[in-house]
């Protein structure tokens, strides 16, 4: 294998993704790009209906009717070094997509609890992958079910449950939010996955286990040196394991940077309205904190120019008119804003 | 805690007195009882009037469990849970009847965690918002739609949305009219379980600067359970720590997080993920998991994790004492070390 640091392991370049409901199209992402390097961790915050999350899903082609890819493109490079794939252009349900998903990208969902099938235990769940996936383990041979039960103790045990060998045969309702967490973090990585896409991993959980499981995996990221997408709207996990950021806002990139730059030097209005309105452990209390004016516009009515215009505090005339493009404002820093550059996207 | 409510100079609101609830486990054909799950076991706590305590604490501590117990929503298995009514008597709610709760309901009032399942979907915000108003027979309908244009202009919504239905509506307008709703009746306590979790960052402020906004104007007690250490430090006056059914401690807020006296509490808040990326907060969790409420370790319940623990804490069960003024623990160790 070839890998080039220098590459991205994965590119999504003007992505537009839509739903055609009865009462109209809805645009959920509108022109998203971004790249992933490999071993990078990327943080991509957003507020709900950001389309952040519809975004991690076309990656894996798991957008589901009346939701459809209108454009762009989505590159990632496979394990076997033979360049870039497209995989928007992929057919959902055929032979690669079956194998990238699982096997090359892995996926942690938001809630541990929905994802497990309650009549299978989750050992033969994880099995099930990896024999499924074996050839990413071992490449002349199929994996017998002893070996895939043996890799799935180990990876019981990297992942830090105790008694990884009794723990294999239980089912997810007998583990608590902690331990199921943590045994679907040993099934995304049951395929050696070079991307995995974190959704809100730790929402649904306790703020001592989340602080466990983000610990476990940073560890599992400096092993293994997966690249992990980080999707969460707390800025809080953002701050302490993204390397690089991405902000979203009605479907669009309108600030990224490096996670240090985005947290001290945040360019784009909305970033800045957002860092300030989250109540912290060292700030004043019990004062009024300041707020994002307004309300997320519905998908419907999206105002024109740039969407953030009328919740913005600093906007002008242009910004009702024009959309920003998304530009250099620092190294590898870009905003899409008229306060830091003056280009517009073509109409 | 110590201290009749007559000694203080400020008479609490609410005065509960080693709160228990248990919650008998079953076995067999004949569901004999075979054990307790002790979810609150011997809760003490004060809330004066006009102050917010924040209760906090892991899923499963309890928090929930005793708050339920106050709204009597499920009756407590012991203790006392002592409140002054608007007309200055102090009553049990422990041991009302629920023709003797029914008067009483009017002044508590809860607002919900879910913005989306709290609301009928088929009532329109007239009706939801009203309810408690229709069930508590105050008012005619002509005076119910003027209360309710009323709160809604309260909670920062506009009274010409009275007749539409709560699918319009987004989350945090949601948890707005879920606020018109536990406000409807004029109540003096306020119970609100994780009325922000749900929301998004920015929503999430807007909510938070609500509830401060009309404590104020309308001079409202909050008992807020939350597990967001850092929601609960912007609005609390005072905090309690909750760890598998018993207080592990009880202060003031700022107190609290300049020296926590527990080491459960600095062990919360040092996992709480800061929102800077030159500060590393992910490092040095606590480790293990909650125990069973329904077989506790020994000594200390906390001793298992505790990362200052002794030979004393499994054997000896640590009493909840008053370190500071107003400021309580239940570790050995308090006052030897910082934690």
């Amino acid at each position: 294998m070839t890998a080039d640091a220098d590459t991205p392991l994965l590119s999504v370049r003007d992505l537009k993704i839509s739903f055609a409901l009865d009462e109209g199209l809805v645009r959920a992402v509108d022109g998203t790009s971004f790249d992933v390097m490999p071993g990078q961790v990327l943080g991509v915050v957003g507020e709900s209906g950001c389309g952040k999350s519809v975004t991690m899903k076309a990656i894996l082609q798991l957008v589901e009717r009346p939701g459809r890819i209108t454009s762009g493109e989505i590159h990632f490079r496979r394990r076997d070094g033979g360049g870039a794939i497209d995989l928007a252009r992929l057919p959902p349900r055929g032979p690669d997509m079956r194998d990238i998903r699982g096997g090359e990208i892995a996926l942690i969902p938001q809630e541990p609890m929905a994802a497990f099938s309650p009549v299978h235990t989750v050992g033969d769940q994880i099995i099930e992958a990896i024999l499924l996936h074996g050839h990413h383990w071992q490449t002349d041979r199929k994996l017998s079910r002893g070996e895939a039960r043996d890799i799935t103790v180990r990876l019981f045990r990297d992942v830090g449950i105790s008694m990884p060998e009794q723990r294999v045969d239980a089912y997810s309702w007998q583990l608590s939010g902690g331990l199921r967490q943590r045994a679907m973090i040993a099934m995304a990585l049951s395929c050696k996955p070079r991307l995995l896409i974190a959704d809100e991993p730790t929402t649904a959980i306790d703020v001592t286990t989340q602080a466990q499981v983000l610990g476990l995996l940073r560890d599992l990221q400096a092993k293994y040196n997966t690249a992990i997408i980080f999707i969460t709207h707390d800025l809080g996990v953002i701050a302490q394991m993204a390397s690089y950021v991405v902000v979203m806002y009605l479907g669009r990139v309108v600030e990224e940077g490096p996670v240090d730059v985005i947290f001290h030097a945040p360019k784009h209005p909305y970033t800045r309205a957002l860092l300030r309105s989250i109540p912290s452990l060292y700030g004043a209390t019990r004062v009024a904190l300041p707020v994002i004016s307004g309300a997320l516009p519905h998908p419907f009515n999206r105002p024109s120019g740039c969407s953030f215009h009328p919740r913005c505090p600093d906007r002008m005339a242009r910004c009702s008119v024009a959309v920003p493009s998304h530009q250099p404002v620092g190294p590898q820093h870009l905003a899409s804003c008229f306060l830091h550059h003056d280009l517009a996207e073509p109409a | 805690m110590s201290g009749t409510p007559i000694d203080s100079q400020v008479q609490p609101l609410l005065d509960v007195r080693s709160l228990q609830k248990f919650f008998p486990i079953t076995k067999g054909f004949l569901q004999r009882t075979v054990g307790h799950v002790r979810a609150v076991d011997g809760v003490n706590f004060t809330v004066n009037e006009g102050e917010t305590l924040g209760l906090v604490g892991e899923s499963g501590c309890g928090k929930t469990t005793a708050s339920r117990c106050i709204l009597r929503a499920i009756d407590p298995t012991g203790g006392q849970i002592l409140y002054r009514t608007r007309a200055g008597s102090v009553v049990d709610l422990a041991v009302l009847s629920p023709a003797e709760l029914l008067p009483l309901r009017t002044e508590i009032q809860m607002i919900f965690q879910d913005p989306f399942g709290s609301l009928n979907p088929r009532m329109t915000l007239l009706d939801n918002v009203g309810e408690p108003l229709l069930v508590n027979g105050i008012g005619n309908r002509r005076e119910r739609i003027d209360r309710v244009a009323e709160l809604l202009r309260l909670v920062g919504l506009r009274p010409e949305f009275m007749h539409r239905f709560p699918h319009a509506f987004s989350g945090g307008q949601r948890q707005r009219i879920g606020i018109a709703r536990a406000l409807a009746t004029n109540p003096r306590l306020v119970v609100a379980d994780e009325p922000v979790s749900a929301l998004d960052v920015s929503v999430q402020a807007q909510v938070l600067n609500l509830l401060l906004e009309l404590q104020s104007r309308l001079k409202l007690t909050f008992l807020l359970v939350a597990h967001d250490l850092s929601v609960v430090r912007h609005i609390s006056d005072r905090i309690a720590v909750m760890y598998v059914g018993q207080l592990v401690e009880l202060g003031p807020t700022d107190e609290i997080f300049r020296s926590p006296q527990h080491p459960y509490t600095a062990a919360l808040m040092r996992a709480v993920p800061a929102a800077d990326p030159r500060v590393r907060t992910t490092d040095g969790t606590l480790g293990g998991e909650v125990p069973s409420p329904a077989a506790p370790p020994s000594g200390c319940y906390f001793h298992p994790r505790c990362r200052h623990a002794v030979a004393r804490c499994s054997v000896e069960t640590p009493e909840f004492r008053e370190i500071a003024s107003g400021h309580y623990t239940r570790c050995h160790l308090a006052g030897e070390m910082a934690f």
